[in-house]
């Protein structure tokens, strides 16, 4: 096949070839070039088929807007589809394939998709398959869920691999007084006046290289203003795009660190995610050329002018032999001079007809004509044009490709980021971006400037913008006007097909056609809004950088409205994609989130724990023997604290230093207990509410001397009650002298729980005297010593109900304390128990937890109405009976037993009257465990009336979820020692 | 993303930050009615402009801050402690 480079043109370095794979052929390229320009440099024209149609897509661009040539790249893991050929740069090895196709791009099946087109206009798959009379078949959602799974497949773009991603992502984080997005000739100015000026500057590029469209230029180098850039400190991020503004001058970036090396260091990351924080923004981000829709503008060898000046000038590449360049303004003439002096015969139809342009002559113009449609399918075979004035074939033009130049959109994309709307510029038939009170400021062609002197001046008053914004200089500045060219530019969006069923395409991606646009407005979908989501205008890739305007003009025209009275969709970010990868940087696999573990944390793992998460906190779930299950282990490990002595770790529990003279008037105010009262030396089970009277948690707090207490709170609340302590001392009631200070990192904690626990710890403090029944009784608090010289507090505390103790040591001792804890335990035939077992005895005594305190329960919910002091207001004190919540049909704490005892249940059952099976029912069943104890399966959860109501009546617990139910009996939930005889022991 | 002008440890990104509520609401005395309570926690207006808001810096130094905050462009026009006290101590040491 003949190559379409050319000696003595372009950038690339010719010296150094490189190997590729195109839809599994070799194929040659140059270090240099993307992959559309090696593709198009062997003469391939078709690189995928489109979204609907399947027609045949070439190469419309030559950057970010590409709307045609989506490949895919790489393979197996690292298979990367709906990449853009325009900006993938080449490298050795790289392998690429077209999409949407089969069995290939050149011959794909589904391309009779394209004679059926008729059925295929826009929400035509909703239409039918939803159902709408006279074609209901049935229920409309469900025949569409039927098909959507075909219909989807058919449909697309490229497939992820689905295998896990191998590489790795990095999030990186910069500062800056000045970010210039975008190194042509604006920004480079900007960066270097503000350098200049002392500020700290980053420079962006998304490109490889640096100088924006001056790379389409054939006398452009670039190294000298590299050099200078460099010279003056400016840190310069190339192959890095800014995909979004945010508040405060915060810009996002995309870093592709590794997307043009075949096989990169396993330890660079492929792309890093930065968060620049600037004090001035600077936007020269360039403008985007338009293309013009007219009937078969999709076919492969239409491509924008710019483009191809790009492929000419960049990469060495004559797109086409026989070029008609259509358009409505100035921009193409220099373009349309190179490509005849690179040996194309060159034609040029121009829209306008009376206007003035020098050229040498070496091609011709049509001043006055339009393109009219394209004769071909696979390829460009010959164009029929018409005259501008009135539409309608003229003549036909032998050709093999078609340049389009509609007009120029400035990139105002970021600003509208920031919610800042365009405003239309009618001498200029573009949106220029309005101004903002943010600190950014928009340069060169992205604020509507043609030439490059402009450009340069506009840089140059950016950055002076910039530095009187930021306090550093009170200069007087101007921007250029926008525009530039000799003649105004003509407006031309669309020429008008005589024929019915024309392809004139908006937005090539979705294959939305002008028709569909029209169709959107016959069937009301008249709101830019709605025109883009009802055609799926602009919501490709490409994100309607090119086809946009088109849209909005056909709907401005048929609305006989003008563009900016229809209005324009907000850009978002990102500006162009970025890969969830990217997002989530290293947060993956086991650090996705942080990690928590007790300080005995190894201990318990070498002693044989099989741990489970809760919230953060890795805790010993079970400790198994042997072969022992789930089951076998915590039902050993719970019959043994029942019989002899268990121990546990608690650290997980938040604990909380209190201090200082107002410690016991705080307390009093924030449980719904009284405090006052509560001795040195005891502590006191609290329950908190919120202001709304719900309860927030419950735990214990140990006065430990007149004016400091120890809190402790439940794991998963922790955080939240420090916080909230932390409010009410610095917001509310400022007047107390306490200070609080989160002590649950400093602290390991274990509770001894079972009739032989006494014995145990007697072998293990200094003096055993100190936990005598005497000594120490229910609910008192010591400070003393284990064996070995260890501080310790302990406190007679029980969750099992049996007789037990909270032992607390700094966390540098936590294994010593294991160690000498379980020494003794052993001597008694204890246990180590995990979460599982501690589960099932506190069911077994009818205490709540978190599955119970689930924010919508109140403290007489939950059965603790003793727990509500009637001789103290408290936080939600006031709120506690209000409305609903003294409501007598409330949801009230009960024990549940299967009727037949031999039966099972799990949490989450639906507690039903016996003939009313249905929807939420009268309760629910919140925590369930097997009971060593009782011998069978028991369960504590809610029951509208509670106990006394139901005591005597078969109710039905429903399962739908599991298809299981069964007759339940509802007891209380103190299920084992209802008294508390054992704890007091 | 919103940055934070923190008293104590300087301008930082909110991500550090809980947002707490309304920063003018007078909370009622434990002893005042339902009526006076169900004012103080459900009732707030819907503010188009500077509000003033309690943020917590949580992973910072663990202090309430008044933040003063368009409801619009997220601008912040002025950050300072919660506890009077220490407004008083802040503004001094400026």
């Amino acid at each position: 096949m003949k190559t379409r480079r050319i000696d003595n043109y372009g950038k690339i370095n010719r010296d150094k070839i490189l190997s590729f794979r195109w839809d599994k052929k070799n194929y040659k390229g140059f270090e240099g070039d993307t992959l559309a320009s090696a593709l198009l440099a062997n003469n391939i024209g078709i690189v995928g088929r489109s979204f609907k149609y399947h027609r045949p897509r070439g190469i419309f661009s030559s950057g970010v807007e590409e709307s045609g040539a989506l490949v895919t790249i790489g393979s197996k893991d690292r298979r990367d589809p709906n990449v853009r050929a325009t900006t993938q740069e080449l490298y050795n090895g790289l392998e690429a394939s077209g999409q949407n196709a089969f069995p290939n791009v050149n011959f794909d099946l589904a391309g009779i998709n394209n004679y059926l087109g008729r059925f295929f206009a826009a929400g035509f798959y909703y239409k039918t398959f939803m159902g709408i009379p006279p074609l209901e078949w049935g229920k409309g959602t469900a025949i569409w869920m039927f098909f959507e799974k075909f219909i989807r497949k058919a449909a697309g773009m490229g497939s992820a691999s689905g295998l896990p991603d191998p590489d790795t992502y990095e999030h990186a984080h910069d500062f800056c007084d000045l970010i210039v997005v975008g190194s042509g000739p604006a920004g480079v100015a900007a960066a270097i006046e503000a350098a200049e000026k002392k500020l700290d500057v980053i420079l962006v590029e998304q490109d490889s290289l640096i100088g924006g469209n001056q790379l389409a230029e054939n006398d452009f180098d670039n190294s000298q203003i590299k050099n200078q850039l460099e010279n003056l400190g400016i840190k310069i991020m190339t192959r890095t795009t800014a995909f979004g503004l945010y508040d405060n001058c915060v810009v996002g970036l995309l870093e592709r660190v590794t997307d043009h090396i075949l096989a990169p260091n396993v330890n660079i990351p492929r792309q890093r995610f930065w968060t620049i924080r600037a004090k001035h923004i600077i936007v020269g981000a360039g403008a985007i050329e338009r293309h013009i829709a007219f009937n078969n503008n999709d076919i492969p060898g239409v491509m924008t002018v710019n483009a191809s000046k790009h492929y000419l000038n960049r990469y060495g590449v004559l797109t086409g032999k026989r070029i008609v360049i259509a358009t409505n303004n100035d921009s193409v003439y220099e373009t349309a001079h190179q490509l005849s002096e690179a040996g194309a015969n060159v034609t040029v139809l121009d829209s306008r007809t009376n206007f003035e342009i020098e050229t040498n002559k070496s091609f011709e113009i049509r001043k006055g004509y339009v393109p009219y449609n394209i004769n071909g399918s696979k390829k460009i075979d010959s164009l029929d044009i018409s005259k501008s004035e009135t539409i309608n074939k003229s003549e036909t033009i032998d050709c093999d490709q078609v340049l389009l130049s509609g007009g120029w959109s400035p990139a105002v994309h970021l600003l509208s980021h920031r919610g800042v709307k365009p405003k239309w510029d009618y001498n200029n038939a573009c949106f220029l971006p309005s101004d903002t009170k943010e600190n950014i400021t928009m340069v060169g062609s992205s604020r509507g400037l043609w030439n490059k002197n402009d450009c340069i001046a506009s840089g140059i008053a950016g950055t002076t913008d910039a530095l009187n914004r930021l306090g550093i200089s009170k200069t007087n500045y101007f921007f250029p006007k926008p525009g530039g060219w000799k003649n105004p530019i003509q407006p031309l969006y669309e020429v008008k097909y005589k024929k019915s069923r024309s392809k004139s395409f908006v937005d090539f991606q979705h294959d939305v056609t002008t028709d569909d646009v029209r169709l959107a407005h016959r069937e009301g979908f008249i709101s830019v809004e709605h025109l883009k989501r009802y055609t799926t205008l602009g919501m490709a890739n490409d994100q309607g950088k090119m086809g946009n305007i088109i849209g909005l003009s056909l709907m401005a025209e048929l609305l006989n409205k003008e563009i900016p009275e229809v209005g324009t969709t907000v850009f978002r970010p990102p500006y162009t994609p970025v890969s969830i990868g990217a997002l989530s940087g290293r947060n993956v696999g086991k650090h996705f989130r942080p990690l928590r573990v007790t300080p005995m944390h190894q201990w318990n793992i070498d002693h044989g724990a099989k741990m489970i998460e809760v919230g953060l906190y890795q805790r010993p779930w079970y400790y198994p023997k042997e072969n022992e299950t789930l089951s076998d282990s915590y039902i050993r490990e719970a019959s043994t604290v029942r019989k002899t002595v268990g121990i546990c770790d608690v650290t997980s529990l938040g604990k909380i230093a209190i201090q200082g003279p107002g410690s016991t008037e705080f307390l009093d105010r924030i449980y719904s207990n009284g405090f006052s009262k509560l001795q040195v030396g005891k502590a006191r089970y609290g329950i908190m509410l919120r202001d709304d009277g719900i309860v927030m948690d419950d735990g214990t707090s140990w006065r430990l001397a007149e004016n400091e207490y120890f809190m402790t709170t439940s794991t998963g609340e922790a955080a939240k009650v420090m916080s909230w302590l932390e409010e009410l001392l610095q917001t509310r009631w400022t007047d107390l002298n306490v200070n609080v200070t989160s002590v649950s990192e400093q602290w390991a904690g274990v509770s001894v729980a079972g009739p032989k626990s006494r014995e145990v710890l007697n072998n293990c403090v200094d003096d055993s005297l100190v936990i005598t029944n005497n000594k120490l009784p229910f609910m008192g608090v010591t400070s003393t010593f284990l064996k070995g010289n260890i501080p310790c507090r302990i406190a007679r505390i029980s969750f099992s109900g049996e007789l037990a103790f909270e032992v607390y040591v700094k966390s540098d001792f936590a294994n010593t304390m294991m160690d000498l804890l379980w020494e003794n335990a052993k001597k008694y035939d204890g246990c180590l128990y995990g979460l599982e077992a501690l589960g099932a005895l506190r069911v077994e005594k009818g205490h709540v937890t978190a599955a119970e305190l689930d924010g919508r329960v109140t403290i007489d919910d939950a059965g603790l109405s003793k727990m509500a002091s009637t001789k103290k207001s408290y936080i939600g004190s006031a709120m506690r009976k209000r409305g609903v919540l003294k409501n007598d049909d409330r949801e009230i704490l009960v024990g549940f037993f299967p009727t037949n005892l031999k039966e099972t249940f799990n949490a989450g059952t639906i507690v039903c009257e016996k003939n009313n099976i249905k929807g939420q029912g009268i309760g629910r069943i919140t925590s369930v465990t097997y009971s060593p104890e009782l011998g069978h399966w028991i369960g504590i959860g809610f029951v509208k009336g509670g106990l006394d109501k139901w005591k005597d009546t078969t109710l039905v617990g429903a399962d739908p979820v599991r298809n299981k139910q069964m007759n339940l009996k509802v007891v209380s939930p103190h299920m084992i020692d209802p008294k508390g005889e054992r704890m007091y022991a | 993303m919103i940055r934070i002008n923190c008293p104590y440890c300087g301008e930082r990104d909110h991500s550090e930050f809980s947002y707490g509520g309304d920063a003018t609401i007078n909370y009622p005395s434990l002893d005042a009615s339902e009526k006076e309570w169900t004012e103080a926690i459900f009732f707030r207006k819907n503010i188009k402009g500077f509000q003033f808001e309690t943020w917590h810096h949580s992973n910072g130094c663990r202090m309430w801050l008044v933040v003063e905050r368009s409801t619009v462009t997220h601008e912040i026009k002025s950050v300072k402690p919660c506890h009077p006290d220490l407004q008083k101590v802040v503004k001094n040491n400026k």
